[in-house]
């Protein structure tokens, strides 16, 4: 009896050895016939999104996870020449006051199927002018459901600028504008303006559901469709079988949330992740066979905000010898490991509105204590300087931006404390403007110049919290409206260099540097990922067959 | 046998007991609100925390709030998370499956090797086989576990590319969560698939298997080498060798059955010690389990989620001593009848 029970578990014990011996040999070498994992792309990005609906956010996160891959706008931006060209619109019409804005809509575009929505017809009028209308009515369910919070459109005035939008018929509908406003198209393009299907906003008042459901249960017409979204961790989209701009060659996209670089850098090496969002040692990176790099010069600018509402820097002396004080050259080979241009304006070069006049402050260490001589701070004082705790697409490590500049000013007597939250809590200080200094930047959402001044310097921009200068200036902000008001771009790109003159001459902040944006991806993707505006796109983006 | 089981039932409810007054003291001692402490609801307005005195018995003294809580623990309500605002029972549901997949396997490999190797040492007493497995488990003890699982990383996924190096299972296969354990969720999948996805699985977890097994082992060599030891020193061996028996028999059919009585004792024990181990191990191998999940309520001060955590791991590891004792009882029939449980 005891023998052949022996005999039992030694054959058992024996059987569990070889078998996990098998699957240890079989799974050595690289796997190369799992169809579900060629027909799909994992992207390895920074951090979750705050919203599934960019129309509530201006976070590049958020924006990179939502606005191409589930929805569409009216219009799109040219990858090559920032024009704008139809997407949702098949064509529009503008009247020569600038006050009319006619848009003729494309019959042939499908909403998304899912679980938990089924549309009955295709996109038309109505959900166009539902889109923007719960942006602009209050009495809109949608409006309260959020508490009015659309940053973007808070920003650009959008409900003051809107005075109606009307239903031509099925496929046509009218922007009626209160003044000309020329940045008006681009702002529809920009990554913020999707359109969001009135049917499922209708399905969830009529079920008595809950109403964030139209932003955390998303609905478009995008490339792709939600599926799964677990918080911190990850966000399954697959698929619209019936997408309108042709038939998309991915069968999942998996946003796999890794905000640590260096643990995204490993999963690049070792192929979990297919794309990884600003990848470090790109060098390592470009020299490997199996990995590939996609570069832009996106339109950002990192920069150094003076707080102009408390002193010392609401002395313009000071802030311009700080400015002379910095050595932006080392801090582009040293932070950005020469992934940067020197910026010498808030404007990138790659804009048209960029002139070249605009005087370069330059580094020097002899003005910038003369300058504090004559502001009567000789002897030098003690300063703040803000940092954000994580990497951004214009700044990889503000903190050691900030190590860099407080040996700078160290030199001209000037003794700085580093000060860093957690991010959220930044953002929300910063709003207060409770800094003295702080490094940060600007991303734009769209090509038009004017988002490179109005959201970061203007007056409405100080109530609405991005205002990190705490800086309102009547003349600039005069300047800027008159652009805005013109459609004439020999026009608007003198105001620009006018107003770029009083941004010399007040220095609020301090351009820093114009960072390019990186991608790193395996070899087997196919596509531009990257595009200068409004974040990442997967549409076009293929995976080939391993051979 | 029924003595025996009181014994140690005994044991567990007064453990637990003083575990459950541990945890609620700690919402007296952690900063701010003892009832948010307890309930984790950050942002409850008047109504709500009317609800929640009267659901906690806050009116009451706090021999009542201890029970109350208690009542609560029992009903599985062990509050919101702090930082997600999602119940904590939910949230364990989710993490700890992963903990307990992560250390059974570990486990597995820590015994599978470690005990054959011990006795290996221990048949080979003195030369230098024994030498070199005892290095080995005395390198492999001093190791610490994040180096060890960074240097595993580094050569077996950066370099070689033969496992992953982090998750449990590549994200494209899409297996709905059920059980939480990702074996069991992928056999009662209905993806087509199950068996790539299965392998996937496996490959995912040897790394940090490993990782988290090699201190345990080197453990379970040096108890495997001293009880075989013993064993072989003891007088009924050498009755059986005078007898005439082969040496491969005595050790086969009494020495490897009789060392292991004893080291099934001490695997409980050191099982706290592996589940600490996997925590660490979690962390660097983005394992989303109940100790990286734990670690991240630290850091949050989610205390809630420290809370609940505390309370399920410790329960956990309990049940593994306390299973390991019975098993011990079952396979020594002496362990019974003793006077006093340890």
């Amino acid at each position: 009896m005891k023998v052949k029970a022996d005999s039992v578990k030694v054959k058992a014990i024996n059987t569990l050895f070889m078998l996990s011996l098998v699957l240890l040999l079989s799974s050595c070498g690289k796997v190369s016939d799992d169809s579900a994992l060629t027909k799909g792309i994992i992207y390895c990005s920074e951090g979750s999104p705050s919203t599934f609906n960019p129309q509530l956010a201006t976070s590049f996160i958020t924006i990179d996870a939502t606005s191409k891959q589930l929805y569409n706008r009216l219009m799109d931006f040219d990858p090559t020449n920032f024009d704008k060209i139809p997407a949702l619109a098949r064509s529009w019409h503008m009247t020569k006051n600038g006050k009319l804005i006619t848009f003729y809509l494309r019959k042939d575009v499908p909403f998304h199927q899912t679980d938990y929505f089924t549309p009955s017809r295709n996109m038309n009028a109505d959900d166009v002018i539902f889109s923007f209308n719960r942006i602009i009515d209050e009495s809109n369910p949608f409006y309260q459901s959020v508490a009015g919070r659309f940053p973007f459109f808070q920003s650009i005035k959008f409900s003051e600028l809107v005075q109606d939008i009307e239903k031509i018929d099925e496929y046509t509908i009218r922007f009626r504008l209160a003044y000309p406003q020329s940045s008006f198209l681009t702002n529809l393009a920009a990554p913020f303006g999707v359109i969001l299907s009135k049917e499922y906003a209708d399905t969830l008042l009529a079920q008595g559901r809950d109403l964030t459901e139209l932003d955390s249960k998303p609905i478009g017409t995008g490339p792709f469709k939600y599926r799964e979204y677990r918080s911190g961790s990850l966000i399954r989209y697959v698929k619209h079988e019936n997408y309108w701009r042709f038939d998309v060659q991915i069968e999942q996209l998996l946003f796999n949330i890794s905000p640590g670089n260096t643990s995204r850098l490993t999963k690049l090496l070792t192929h979990e992740c297919d794309v990884i969002a600003h990848p470090i040692a790109m060098q390592e990176i470009a020299s490997r066979k199996d990995l590939a790099l996609e570069e832009v010069t996106s339109f950002n600018v990192a920069f150094l905000a003076f707080n102009t509402q408390v002193p010392p820097f609401d002395n313009p002396l000071v802030r311009k010898a700080v400015a002379h004080a910095i050595d932006k050259k080392a801090i582009i080979s040293a932070v950005y490991y020469d992934q940067a241009e020197v910026a010498d304006s808030l404007l990138p070069k790659a804009s048209w509105a960029y002139s070249k006049s605009s005087k370069t402050i330059e580094h020097s260490l002899e003005k910038a204590r003369l300058l504090l001589a004559d502001a009567g701070l000789a002897d030098g004082f003690t300063l703040d300087i803000w940092a954000g705790p994580i990497q951004r697409a214009y700044n990889p490590n503000a903190l050691k931006m900030a190590k860099l500049i407080k040996a700078d000013l160290a030199s001209i007597g000037i003794e700085v404390n580093i000060i860093t939250f957690e991010w959220a809590t930044f953002l929300k200080k910063l709003a207060k403007g409770e800094h003295q200094s702080v490094l940060i930047g600007w991303s734009a959402d769209h090509p038009d110049p004017d988002n490179f001044f109005s959201p970061p310097l203007s007056c409405a921009s100080l109530a609405t919290g991005t205002n990190r200068a705490m800086w309102c200036n009547e003349e600039f902000d005069q300047l800027l409206k008159q652009s805005l008001a013109t459609n004439d771009t020999t026009i608007r790109k003198n105001l620009y260099k006018q107003a770029q003159h009083i941004l010399d001459k007040e220095i609020p902040l301090l351009p820093i540097a114009y960072a390019k944006r990186a991608q790193a991806k395996v070899a087997e993707i196919e596509g531009d990922i990257l595009t200068p505006f409004g974040g990442i796109s997967f549409e076009n983006v293929n995976k080939k067959a391993l051979q | 046998m029924l003595n025996f089981t009181l014994r140690r039932l005994n044991l567990l409810f007064f453990t637990l007991l003083m575990l459950s007054i541990v945890s609620f003291s700690l919402s007296y001692f952690f900063p701010g609100n003892v009832l948010v402490n307890l309930s984790g609801e950050v942002n409850a307005d008047q109504q709500r925390t009317e609800q929640l005195v009267v659901l906690y018995n806050m009116d009451k003294s706090i021999f009542h709030q201890y029970t109350a809580y208690i009542g609560q623990i029992f009903s599985g309500n062990f509050g919101l998370s702090m930082s997600s605002q999602m119940p904590i029972s939910y949230e364990l549901k989710t993490f700890l499956p992963a903990t307990i997949e992560l250390c059974l396997s570990a486990l597995f490999i820590a015994l599978f090797f470690g005990v054959p190797l011990g006795f290996i040492a221990a048949i080979f007493h003195n030369k230098p086989l024994d030498k070199i497995i005892l290095t080995f488990a005395m390198v492999g003890y001093s190791i610490p576990v994040f180096w060890f699982a960074l240097i595993l990383i580094l050569v077996f996924s950066i370099t070689l590319s033969w496992f992953p190096s982090s998750g449990q299972l590549n994200l494209l296969f899409e297996i709905e969560q059920v059980t939480g354990f990702k074996f069991i969720d992928i056999l009662l999948s209905d993806s087509q698939y199950q068996a790539q996805a299965l392998k996937d699985a496996f490959m995912h977890i040897v790394l940090p298997a490993i990782a988290v097994a090699t201190a345990p082992m080197t453990i379970f060599i040096r108890l495997a080498r001293t009880s075989m030891l013993d064993v072989l020193e003891s007088n009924y061996i050498k009755a059986a060798k005078a007898k005439g028996l082969s040496q491969a028999h005595i050790i086969y059919h009494h020495g490897i059955r009789n060392s292991l009585v004893g080291i099934v004792r001490l695997i409980g024990l050191h099982f706290a010690n592996l589940v600490t181990v996997a925590m660490i191990a979690e962390v660097i191998f983005n394992w989303q389990g109940a100790g990286s999940w734990l670690i991240e309520s630290i850091f949050a001060r989610d205390y809630t989620a420290i809370q609940g955590g505390l309370i399920a791991l410790a329960t956990f590891t309990f049940f593994i001593n306390i299973l390991a004792d019975f098993l011990y009882a079952a396979l020594n029939p002496l362990e019974r009848h003793k006077q006093h449980g340890a």
